[in-house]
């Protein structure tokens, strides 16, 4: 919308001044580009231009904005933070009592209350704050070509993953901090019924990670063999593992270093407080809401300390629209945005004197 | 007899320095022949050979020095510690990174510094190998000019140039002179007479010559080209006889020989020791003054890049002093690493925050800006315009870094001969008693005969006007030192004096009295030749008169006139006079003074060089006692000179004015137009000439230098004889100030063309009297001040004769003043070469005087008309574009630095990068470069055409506008806005919110990946914001690599890269995109980010339009058809009072005025 015209000029351009031939030779060829007289689109950002192009973009971004803030306002999201740094609180002991190497699972359950049914796939996520995933010496712990099912890389991790490349002079698979240090609470959610039955939810563990990190990103060494243990032979698990990597899921496609809760590990976090999708909780076919208003219980096998750097964990159910997750930033700045590109356009509307001049010259 | 005195004085100080005598003298042995036995030890100096070098480097040295020379350069010294850092420590970004461009830069800067030199070592070749003809034992021996050496005995031809310095010995003429042209060497093309040493001239043979023993004595190499003090032994039946030599005995290297057919001279300084060469200066790198503010900006962002990583390794130690933040659980160290000391890994961490940040100081800035000077020249080089179609040459780049230099002059140095001047005085007009005779434009000087060939403007004289007409130009035909040169007829080309009897030509030392000789010959009266004492005249009627010549009163600059006493057939005596109006009018009894005096002046206003002429017939009486006095005077011992003035100040009176001449040195084609733009463009032009002030003063006349209402200040030997320096220098100043005072006070009343403005001329030796160092005695310390401020008041100066040093020292003087102006200085002959190399731009003009200003300029162009389209519109482009590739590029890397650095409070300032690595290094090669670089080689903001007719838009950019600290600090802020726009909207976006319709989240990757996209989109926008002039060029290459950053990036994440030890970029960008919220919020931050600059430039344009954006406006208006029918003065006539405004306070930046608009809207509603 820019005020436009081409001047063109001399495009004619190969005129050759005739004279004696060596001076021809010296003489410039005059072209339009080597004569600096290209034709040329010469655009000013003046008023009358883009004002309406604020106008333009203005009306634009309303339409969205008010979209965007309507779908925002239709996710829903539920969070708890079953840390157990109050006393009060359930899993207060576990938090308190933790150790690396106690055989017997610390457990706590987590009464909650969802006023409002979740309708369509509700999506579980544990979320950690605090922790450094984008710590530089934690991010480049990891070889890729190890969890590519490379099976030199297996056997000589690489040097980046120093200090958890080898362990009691076995190669780690996976080495790295990131794999060493991959979540492994386990959660589980359970509804209560209002005629007294607690009922467990059905928590799908497939569908978390990206589609190409599972079947091309990561493999395991050996390729499809069934027998991973082979595959894996000659290494030792990561050191705060309490299962080895080709125990990690009973599915075989689920297993290894294609496991999706530690594809989803792996992918380190942008910021120190985030969140990690953890399950799917799939709609049921029909009008029954995914998970109907009601008491639920969130059941925590916590194995993952986050005390000692002061971290927090919580657990995220929460509903996408077509846009993604919850957006309530979104919405609103969009929909502030659109006031705002408008409002300037408003004011220099009032006056804008040459402007509508111009427009009478053309 | 002062020669003598000096040459005794050098002796008397060679005798009591003692030890040190080999350094004030030399001793040569003519064709290094032993002096007798006995008289002398013999001990043979060693002096350098004739080689010229002018080149740099050695085959051997070029890759050391070059080396050395480019990691001098602070940037590419950063550049390589940066390098090896990486290298050595462990460091966020790998070092391909930055070794690569590195490595890039050094390589592209070391080819091109190899073939400039390899040109140098060409041309230098050509010269040094070019044949010399030496006498050895009893032969002429061709050799290799460069294989000359000190004493060989030199064998030149007519029209060859003196390879080294000589001593003359003998020539071909019997009275043992030559002529010599010193054209190339001080700009002077007159012959002057150089004198062979009296005891040698009688040997004119191989033979003879070879024969002569003797050795020179003579004082060490100096650059003074009109100072020599020597003296030569000559060993005759080995009694040796000392003769003095003096400047007139020296041939320089670079004249010419003239009108001689050979002679013989020694060589007694060679090489790099000649005269010549000690006046050039040793070529230094130039820099511009936009290099300049580069490396400035440089140390600025330099320091924000130390105190980034000073913060950031403090801040990371502050935040680590908990252990549990140093090292949790999860991410622990190894244990080499933990046993490293404190203080090591602070160093460590660091360097790595200065890795990591590196990319603030981008070495690809220095890549691109080389690229664009480089191709840039080329438009320099292509434009029509500047091609000459009499030459068949076009402008010449040499220096190829000065560019935007050609922007920014606010003093002009330029050379009058030959590049003011076409260096070719022509005959104009004559006038007598009133009446004027215009000269035929007849070429080759072949003689019309009759009156055909004389134009009358005025109704035909009577008879008795006639008899004067017919007087004066006998006048002009016999008074002057002219001699004719004659020579067979060559080929059927006949200059002839006869038709086809034999051709010939007039040589002077003056070439005034050439042209008036020349110029009497198209009018009727040709003067043949003297012989026997006696002057011949061909006359209208085909009739050889003679007239005897008696005396010859010589023409010298005080009494500025010159007369002959001369007796006709007839026997009538006669003396006749010509000399400047102000010598000869006091002196004229008779005649029609007025009307000559009306005349005069009107041909001074118009430039030309005026002369009158005028005669006294003497009775035979008078003759005698003429005689009489002259002899007296002749004869006497003591205060010859003044007895011989006070003579000639008796003969010369009584006179009855006959007439005036006019004499043009034609102005070069457009040089008065180029002047005024210049001018009109404020910068100040000065003129630098070694010629005559008289000359030089009317050329100034003619070029509009001065103008008629110019006040001429004169500060020249004329007037420091009657008053002390001081006195003068004072006098000038307060009469400048006062004036100066009152123009401070009205200059809001309009242009500065009402005052009265100041003409300076000075002349060089009371230049060097000013620049000689301060005393001791109280107040002559600060000379050059005053005479620094003088200038700076002058609208114009003039300096006369001048030494080639000499007026690179006026340069240098400038060049130091306060203000550090830019200056340019533009020559066409050797002795232009100083100056050349020390002003700030030096250009060539490809004159008639040999190439070596044009070698060792940095911009060589045909004629000086060009320097008009060079600075108004090539200087102005480039430096416009420069301007905008600096600022740009130091904004585009904050944009890309700034969001890293945030990002450090959010990793716990491990100096984890924000983007990929390919991001890292592609960002300033590939991702952003070619719209900018493309930018800076074809944007134009106003139209050619505009340019060059409205030559007041160069202030507009003058004094480095468009590169001052505010213009900077703007552009950083918005850096820094933008990487905080980015950085903030993609944090907000990645905290606690997913973003894909699956439920699964995003890494840090993808985290930079998405300010990485907002980046590149925004910069490149940004600078299609700033685009004026968009060619389909732009179109693509902005398009385009916008196009080529997401194909690239498709191309990185697509695919698993096996030569990678990691994959973390795999399909990130494509799962971004497939992200609708990660769409909607780049779209959104670019919008964000570009508001704030759009939003200045329109309100600003609205309300505050600088010259250049009204212009752009109106031009728009008229569809790029401005410059044809519109009074462009009008458009911004109320700017100046902007600018006045400016001057007088208020910091008003670029200039900004209301005015402007107002007018173009007018402009358009006038139009139909």
């Amino acid at each position: 919308m820019m005020a436009s015209s081409y001047t063109a000029k001399e495009e004619d351009g190969h005129i050759t001044v005739s004279g004696p031939g060596a001076l021809r030779s010296r003489k410039p060829e005059n072209t339009a580009f080597k004569q600096q007289r290209l034709p040329a689109w010469q655009p000013i950002l003046t008023a009358g231009t883009v004002l309406p192009a604020f106008f333009i973009i203005g009306l634009l971004f309303i339409p969205i904005g008010i979209g965007l803030f309507v779908t925002s306002n239709n996710i829903k999201e539920f969070e708890i933070d079953y840390t157990g740094v109050d006393a009060s609180s359930p899993c207060y002991n576990c938090s308190q009592s933790f150790s690396w190497n106690s055989s017997r699972p610390c457990t706590c359950s987590i009464p909650f209350y969802l006023e409002q049914p979740y309708e369509s796939n509700v999506y579980v996520y544990y979320g950690l704050s605090n922790f450094y995933q984008n710590h530089r010496r934690y991010v480049k712990s990891r070889d890729d070509s190890q969890l590519n099912g490379d099976p030199k890389s297996l056997m000589e991790p690489s040097k980046e993953c120093e200090p958890y490349a080898f362990h009691e002079n076995k190669p780690i698979a996976p080495c790295g901090a990131i794999a060493n240090s991959m979540f492994n609470d386990t959660l589980e959610l359970f509804y209560n019924d209002p005629n007294g039955t607690k009922v467990q939810i059905l928590l799908n563990t497939t569908g978390i990670a990206w589609w190409t990190d599972k079947h091309v990103k990561f493999g395991n060494p050996g390729g499809n063999s069934p027998n991973l243990t082979a595959a894996f032979q000659g290494t030792t698990k990561p050191i705060n593992w309490r299962r080895p990597v080709f125990d990690l899921d009973a599915d075989e496609g689920n297993n290894g270093f294609i496991n999706e809760d530690f594809i989803v590990w792996m992918r380190t976090a942008a910021l120190p407080t985030f969140r990690k999708l953890y399950r799917i909780i799939n709609k049921k076919s029909g009008m029954v809401p995914t998970l109907p208003r009601g008491n639920y219980s969130l059941e925590v096998v916590y194995n993952y300390p986050v005390r000692s750097f002061e971290g927090r964990k919580r657990m995220i159910l929460s509903t996408i629209s077509w846009m993604g997750g919850e957006e309530p930033l979104s919405g609103h700045r969009l929909h502030r945005r659109g006031l705002r590109v408008l409002l300037p356009g408003r004011r220099a509307a009032a006056r804008p004197p040459q402007v509508r001049e111009q427009k009478q010259q053309r | 007899m002062g020669m003598d005195f000096s040459t005794l004085r050098t002796l008397i100080s060679r005798y009591c320095v003692g030890e040190e005598n080999w350094v004030d003298s030399r001793t040569i042995y003519i064709g290094h022949k032993e002096p007798p036995p006995g008289t002398e030890a013999f001990i043979q100096q060693r002096f350098p050979d004739n080689r010229i070098v002018s080149s740099k480097y050695t085959f051997w040295n070029f890759v050391p020095k070059n080396m050395f020379e480019q990691f001098r350069r602070v940037a590419n010294f950063y550049f390589l510690i940066i390098f090896l850092v990486q290298l050595i420590i462990d460091t966020p970004t790998s070092p391909i990174t930055s070794g690569l461009p590195l490595f890039f830069v050094i390589t592209v800067t070391s080819i091109k510094q190899g073939y400039e030199d390899w040109l140098r070592h060409k041309a230098d070749n050509s010269v040094n190998q070019c044949p010399v003809h030496v006498v050895q034992h009893g032969k002429v021996v061709r050799k290799q000019s460069r294989k000359l050496r000190v004493g060989d005995v030199v064998f030149m031809k007519e029209n060859e140039t003196f390879p080294c310095d000589l001593i003359l010995l003998s020539t071909s003429r019997d009275d043992g002179t030559c002529f010599v042209t010193t054209a190339s060497l001080d700009g002077e093309s007159s012959h002057k007479t150089h004198y062979a040493v009296q005891d040698t001239k009688a040997y004119i043979t191989e033979k003879e010559v070879d024969s002569i023993r003797a050795t020179i004595e003579c004082e060490q190499p100096q650059p003074d080209l009109y100072k020599f003090v020597g003296r030569i032994n000559i060993y005759m039946d080995n009694e040796p006889v000392a003769r003095p030599l003096g400047a007139e005995n020296l041939l320089l290297r670079g004249a010419t020989l003239k009108n001689t057919e050979h002679i013989y001279a020694v060589a007694i300084y060679t090489g790099m020791e000649t005269k010549m060469a000690l006046n050039y200066q040793s070529k230094t790198q130039k820099r511009s003054a936009v290099e300049k503010s580069m490396n400035a900006y440089l140390v600025v962002y330099l320091c924000i890049l130390i105190s980034k990583a000073l913060i950031n390794t403090l801040l990371k130690y502050v935040w680590q002093a908990d252990s549990n933040r140093d090292e949790p659980w999860y991410n622990n160290r190894t244990d080499t690493e933990r046993q490293r000391h404190i203080v090591i890994r602070a160093f460590t961490d660091f360097l790595a925050f200065m890795v990591l940040f590196n990319y603030i100081i981008p070495v690809s800035m220095y890549v691109t800006v080389e690229m664009q000077k480089f191709l840039g020249s080329y438009f320099i080089m292509w434009d029509d315009d500047m091609f000459d179609e009499e030459l068949g040459e076009r402008a010449v780049v040499n220096t190829s870094d000065l560019n935007e230099e050609l922007g920014q002059v606010e003093y002009v140095f330029t050379d009058k001969t030959g590049t003011l001047t076409e260096n070719n005085m022509e005959f104009i007009e004559c006038c007598v008693d009133g009446h004027i005779y215009v000269a035929d434009a007849i070429c080759n000087g072949q003689v019309m005969p009759g009156a055909t060939s004389m134009d009358m403007i005025d109704s035909s004289p009577g008879p008795g006007a006639r008899e004067h007409e017919e007087l004066f130009f006998r006048a002009l035909c016999l008074c002057h030192t002219v001699q004719v040169k004659e020579e067979e007829t060559v080929d059927g080309i006949k200059h002839g004096i006869h038709q086809g009897k034999s051709t010939s030509f007039y040589i002077s030392s003056s070439p005034d009295e050439v042209a008036l000789v020349e110029g009497m010959k198209r009018l009727g009266f040709t003067y043949l030749r003297l012989r026997d004492g006696h002057m011949e005249i061909l006359n209208r009627e085909d009739e050889i008169e003679r007239f005897e010549l008696l005396e010859v009163l010589t023409f010298d600059s005080v009494r500025r006139r010159m007369s002959v006493i001369v007796r006709s057939s007839t026997g009538e005596l006669y003396l006749f006079c010509k000399g400047a109006d102000s010598s000869i009018f006091p002196r004229v009894i008779s005649g029609k003074v007025e009307e000559v005096r009306a005349r005069v002046e009107h041909n001074a206003v118009e430039g030309l060089r005026t002369l009158c002429v005028a005669y006294r017939p003497l009775s035979p009486e008078q003759y005698t006692e003429v005689c009489h006095m002259l002899n007296g005077a002749k004869l006497s011992l003591h205060d010859r000179d003044k007895r011989l003035a006070e003579a000639y100040d008796a003969i010369e009176k009584d006179l009855i004015l006959l007439g005036a001449t006019a004499v043009e040195d034609r102005l070069q084609e457009k040089a008065a137009d180029t002047i005024e733009s210049l001018h009109k463009a404020g910068m100040k032009v000065w003129v630098l000439t070694g010629d005559k002030m008289e000359t030089a003063a009317a050329t100034c006349y003619a070029s509009k230098l001065f103008h008629r209402n110019t006040q001429i200040l004169e500060l020249t030997t004329k007037r420091t004889e009657e008053q002390t320096l001081h006195d003068v220098l004072f006098d000038l100043s307060r009469t400048v100030l006062r004036q100066h005072g009152g123009m401070a006070r009205d200059s809001f009343s309009g242009l500065s063309g009402d005052c009265t403005d100041f003409g300076l001329i000075i002349d060089g030796a009371t230049l060097s009297a000013v620049m000689r160092p301060a005393q001791e005695d109280s107040n002559s310390g600060n000379y050059k001040d005053i005479f620094l401020e003088i200038c700076r008041n002058c609208s114009a100066v003039l300096c006369c004769r001048m030494a080639p040093l000499q007026k690179a020292q006026i340069v240098k003087l400038i060049k130091a003043s306060e203000e550090h102006p830019i200056t340019l200085a533009i020559g066409d002959g050797a002795n232009d070469v100083s100056m050349i190399l020390e002003a700030h731009v030096g250009i060539g003009i490809m004159g008639k005087e040999g190439r070596q200003a044009v070698r060792n300029s940095d911009y060589a162009i045909p004629k000086f008309k060009h320097l008009k389209k060079i600075l108004l519109v090539h200087g102005h482009y480039y430096y416009i574009r420069i301007s905008e590739l600096v600022q740009y590029f130091f904004y585009k890397n904050v944009c890309f630095i700034f969001p890293q650095f945030l990002y450090q409070f959010f990793c716990g300032f491990s100096q984890q990068p924000l983007f990929d690595t390919a991001y890292l290094t592609l960002y300033n090669i590939s991702f952003t470069s070619l719209p900018i670089l493309l930018y800076s080689l074809i944007e134009q903001h106003i139209n050619v055409d505009i340019l060059k007719k409205d030559p007041s838009l160069y202030r507009d950019i003058a004094k480095n506008s468009l590169l001052r600290w505010p213009i900077f600090i703007y552009w950083t802020l918005l850096g820094v806005y933008d990487a905080i726009v980015m950085f903030f909207g993609a944090y907000f976006l990645f905290d606690n919110t997913t973003f894909t319709s699956n439920g699964q989240m995003f890494g840090n990757w993808t985290f930079g990946t998405l300010v990485f996209t907002v980046l590149v989109f925004t910069v490149t926008f940004k600078l299609a914001l700033d685009t004026h002039y968009w060619t389909w060029i732009n179109h693509f290459v902005i398009w385009g690599s916008l196009v080529f950053f997401v194909v690239f990036s498709l191309l990185w994440g697509g695919i698993i890269w096996p030569f990678l030890n990691y994959q973390r970029m795999y399909y990130v960008f494509m799962q971004m995109l497939s992200s609708g919220p990660a769409w909607l919020s780049i779209i959104l931050l670019i919008t964000a980010s570009l508001l704030p600059d759009v939003l200045k430039k329109v309100i600003c344009r609205a309300l505050w339009p600088t010259t250049t954006e009204c212009i752009q406006s109106a031009d728009k208006l008229y569809e790029g058809h401005l410059s044809e029918f519109t009074p462009l003065a009008s458009l911004h006539a109320p700017s100046r009072a902007g600018g006045h405004r400016r001057g007088s306070g208020t910091q008003g930046n670029p200039r900004r005025t209301n005015w402007c608009c107002l007018c173009a809207n007018m402009l358009s509603r006038n139009t139909p």
